[in-house]
Parts: C-alpha cells; structure tokens; sequence
C-alpha cells in the first residue's frame, strides 16, 4: 500500500467524521472483549453474586465449576465428539474433494462442466431446507443417532465449495509438471499425490478453515439426528444443557467459557490464517 | 492385459470424481429432488399418501393456521434481511473502508472484528440471551449509568424481540463483511486511486465514485449472502426465544416455522411432510430467485478497469 494513500490528518470536517467513526470501532471493540470478559468472570462467581453484583469480581473464585461442568455435565464427552466428528468429516471433505477437484480441472472431458456444476449446486441452496428427505434417507439407512449421520452430511455439505476453490486452484498448476512427472513413469495416482497435492497445501489450507469452523460449530443436523447424550456435539450439548440448568447461572456461564474460549484461542494464535480461510468464498 | 487409452482416462476420471459426486447426489441433489417430490403428496407421519398437486403449497398461502404463521415468519426474514443490509453492511463498509485507509490501530481492529465471526451461533445466542434478561447484564448496565428508565424485557417484549435478536446476530457477524469490504479496496489498483486525488478529488468522491463501482462484486457477494442468511435464520431465535418465536410468534422465522412443521407440528402436533416440504421449496425458491435477482442487478453495474 502506497503511503501517500493511509489517512493524514487534513480538514477539520473530515477529522470529525474520522473521528466519530473511530469512536464507533473502539466501541465496537469493548462491546467484543467486554462480554466475553464478564462470561469467564461470571464463570467464576455463585449465581447469587451474579445477580446481586453483575460487573464486580467474585470474592472466592468458583473454580470447581470448571470440574463440575467437563467431568460431571459430560463436556468433556461433547468436546471429544466435537473433535472427533469435525475431523473426520474434515479427513473426507478434503480426500473426496481434492479427488474430484483433480478430475474435474485436470481432464479434458465432455461432461465435466456439467459435473462441476452439479458440485456447485450445494453451495447456494441452504441444506438445512431439505432436512424432510434427509430425515427419511438417514432412518432409512440406519444412521439414526449415530455418528456417521452427520459426518456424511458435513461431507457432503463441504464438497462444494471444496470442489469450487481448490478446482480452481489445481487449473493453475502447470502442465508441465505433469508431463515432466509423466515422462518419468507416474501414473495418475501418483502424479495427483506426488505432483497437484503438494503444491495445493496453501489452498488446502484455507478450504480446511472455511469448512473446519462451520462444522465444528454446526447445530442444526446433530439437534436433528444425534439424541443420546453421550453422542451430542459441543453445541447440542451447549443447548440441553442450558435446558436443564437453567436458573445455575453459574454453571451456564462456566459452560459458555468452555464453548467459546478454545476457538478464541485457536484464533489468537492464527488469526491471519483464520481471517484469510473464512472469507475464502467470498474474496476472489 | 493393455486398455486403451480413452478406457484407461474414463477410468481415471470416475476413480477420482465418483466418491465425491455419490456423497453430493445422495445427501444433497436427492433430497432436494425429494422435497419437492414429496411437497406434491399428502402425508401421514411418515406414510406417503395420494398426489395432492399444489395443494400443500395452497395450505401454506391461503389457510389457517398456516397462512397467518407462513406471512408472519416471512414478514420477520424480511426484516432481518433490511435490517442487516442497513446497520450491519454499512458498518461493515465503513469500517472496512477505513481500515483500507489504514487508519491508527487498523491492524488491531481487523484483528478484533473479526473474534465473534468464529463463535458458534448457538454460544453466542446463549450468551447474550443471559446477558438481555431482565435481570441480565444489559439492564444492569443501564442502572450503572443512570438510564434505567431505557431498561426492557429485551427478548419478552413482542415490539422489540426480533430487533434485539438481530442486533445480537449483527454483533456476531459485522467483522465479516468488514474484512470482504477490506480486501475488495485494497484490491484495487492504486494508480486509479492516486489519480483521483492529484486531482483534487475530496475523500467522498472518492468513495462514491472510485471504491464504490469497483467494489461492486463484493457488494454482491455480501448482499447474496446476507439474503441467504436471512432466509435460513433458525439458531438464533432457538437459543434466544425458543422454537415457538415467543414473545407471541414475534420471533418466529420461515426456519422455526419450517422446523415445527416439520417435526413438531402447528396444526395437529404431528409432523407434517407434506406441508413442511412445501415450505421447504419456497425457502429453495426464494433463495434461488432473490439470489439470482441480484446478481443480474449488480452484473450490469459492475465495472472492469
């Protein structure tokens, strides 16, 4: 960015309206940190102190809240399955995807418009709106309540914007490469993994964020298909959990801070990495 | 044993494609086939019944119950949708333009705006549905400053709920389109940019007359998106005023709406595949033609340099 073009302080009128809307940012900015702060706070007082003393500190801090909600209320089992289910939809989302990605930008073929447009038809059209059929399909198939339910759903709800980036992304990797690899006796297989693979890690990398955090926060399809506790996700778990306690404010904020707080800190850690993965669909 | 080597391609081609395509047509393109398949038949729970045509759609439009709670949850997306084109995109515009700007701090606040954006909603929605009780923080907030005249059931009353919902989802996405606004200015050339200013352009002609028509794809983007967003609206009303829409259906949306069709009922208690389909493919109608609206509007608009 060239400098001449960063803000410099000028006419006075355009200061005023500078600075009012620089006021309107830092009050964004307490308006962001603020809750979250009295959550983890909140966390640590009794439900009585939270009512009667809602912004001051908690005179002894609660810590056995902490226990009390991973171990006793199972937050533990829900954020194992959180994991547990978010990676391997994730493992598929980029094998299938990555696979047909090759097939469709790195042939020449008839129908691989058409292909690629069946691909794209999921990204616009909510999936929730067609919960009806998919409710019969998984009770037909015996997925009720299990786990591979919704892996198979979050599959197949990233394989279209997968198909989308990284299809694009493979049809700027050289021929050459191909051709080289070719000549030294690849076959396809290999010059998918060994060649395409490789060089597409940075887009790998964004088509991972963009469609690890909305499965990983995914509601809608666990509250549907998942019912017994011990298989319920972070955010199905969240949600029963505040319908059971929910006059302990104590524990429901205890709860939050556990919900909330890893990806927080996920994100401090790499925020460029997240800011750049999430707006991958938008951003060209 | 040797293929030929058109065999030997199409056989490449299906081992890569085939995983893929199987998982999309059978969890994505069937049931979309098959909602609007079984919008056309009358149901009994599960049980497929007798072709009905539009009749289900008919229900949703034209009779009791449904009518009423179909226009009011519609009437509710459509105020989500203007609200959010108006305080959230424009404030994301702003912002976004003047991080481009990079004024002090830029880093930092691109950084900060966009923490909520990663949250799931269903957190979010717990939170500040504590935070909006009556005896919650917000209120309490008011009494600190002297304002308690302002305090309010924020979620309770029905004149207010939804705004307080939105307002709630605003502060959860606003980084987002803050960040799309950034990236689309900074990705403008910056010689049209100098250009202006040697001649003497003030900062809103610069604004209104450079950034804005180049940035008009990501105006696009982000009003299809929020269009989309706005239609599929369920979460937010589930953990903050419940799957009815309470206070009195004031939070109900074509999502809460098109749930308890679907699996709880508003007429009979039952589940109702027949009309919870057809409401099902007005939500995959609308989104298709109000998205496809748009994009045709802004083609004609956008400028290429």
């Amino acid at each position: 960015m060239n400098t001449d073009l960063r803000y410099t302080p000028s006419h006075w009128g355009k200061n005023l309206v500078l600075l009012v809307f620089h006021l309107f940012m830092v009050v964004y900015v307490v308006l962001i940190f603020y809750p979250l702060f009295n959550m983890v706070v909140s966390s640590l007082k009794t439900t009585r102190e939270i009512f009667q003393n809602p912004f001051g500190f908690p005179r002894t801090l609660q810590w056995q809240n902490y226990w009390v909600v991973w171990v006793e209320k199972g937050f533990y089992r829900y954020f194992g399955n959180s994991l547990w289910v978010t990676a391997i939809s994730m493992a598929f989302v980029l094998l299938f995807g990555s696979m047909a990605s090759y097939g469709l930008s790195r042939y020449s073929f008839r129908l691989s418009f058409l292909l690629y447009l069946l691909f794209l038809s999921g990204i616009m059209l909510p999936l929730k709106a067609a919960i009806i059929p998919l409710f019969i399909l998984v009770k037909s198939l015996g997925l009720m309540d299990r786990h591979l339910s919704i892996i198979l759903i979050f599959i197949a709800m990233g394989l279209p914007s997968t198909v989308f980036i990284l299809s694009g992304f493979m049809k700027t990797v050289p021929k050459e490469l191909e051709y080289a690899a070719r000549i030294d006796g690849c076959n396809d297989l290999s010059i998918y993994s060994r060649i395409v693979m490789p060089v597409s890690v940075p887009a790998l990398a964004l088509v991972t964020i963009y469609n690890a955090v909305p499965i990983w926060n995914d509601f809608f399809f666990p509250l549907v298909f998942i019912q017994s506790d011990r298989l319920k996700t972070l955010p199905v778990g969240l949600s029963s959990f505040f319908g059971q306690y929910s006059t302990n404010w104590s524990l429901l904020f205890s709860g939050l801070s556990i919900a909330i707080l890893p990806m927080l800190i996920l994100y401090l850690l790499m925020s460029n990495y997240f800011i750049r993965g999430m707006t991958a669909g938008a951003v060209k | 044993m040797v293929l030929s080597k058109d065999l030997q391609k199409s056989l490449w081609i299906t081992f890569f494609v085939l995983p893929g395509l199987v998982i999309v047509a059978v969890f994505i393109l069937l049931p979309l086939f098959l909602s609007l398949f079984n919008s056309l038949f009358s149901w009994n729970q599960l049980i497929r019944g007798e072709w009905v045509g539009f009749g289900n759609f008919r229900r949703i439009f034209f009779t009791s119950p449904y009518r009423e709670r179909f226009f009011n949850a519609l009437r509710n997306n459509g105020k989500w949708f203007l609200v959010t084109m108006l305080v959230q995109n424009i404030f994301g515009l702003v912002f976004g333009y003047l991080l481009s700007r990079r004024i002090p701090g830029h880093g930092f606040f691109r950084r900060t705006f966009f923490i909520p954006v990663l949250f799931s909603i269903v957190a979010v929605g717990f939170l500040w549905g504590l935070y909006l009780k009556p005896n919650g923080l917000v209120n309490a907030f008011l009494k600190l400053v002297g304002l308690e005249g302002y305090s309010r059931a924020w979620l309770g009353e029905e004149s207010i709920a939804t705004f307080s919902i939105i307002a709630v989802n605003i502060w959860r996405w606003v980084g987002f389109p803050s960040l799309v606004f950034l990236a689309a200015i900074d990705a403008i050339p910056l010689d049209s940019l100098e250009a202006a200013y040697l001649d003497g352009a003030r900062e809103t002609q610069v604004f209104s007359r450079i950034v804005l028509p180049l940035i008009v794809p990501a105006l696009t983007v982000i009003t299809v998106l929020t269009l989309i967003g706005s239609l599929n609206v369920f979460e937010q009303i589930y953990t903050m005023t419940g799957l009815d829409g309470s206070p009195n259906y004031s939070t109900d949306t074509i999502g809460t709406l098109f749930y308890r069709t679907a699996f709880g009922s508003v007429d009979s208690g039952n589940p109702e595949i027949g009309i919870g389909s057809a409401i099902g493919v007005v939500i995959y109608l609308l989104t298709f033609f109000a998205s496809a609206g748009f994009i045709a509007i802004s083609r004609g608009r956008e400028v290429e340099l």
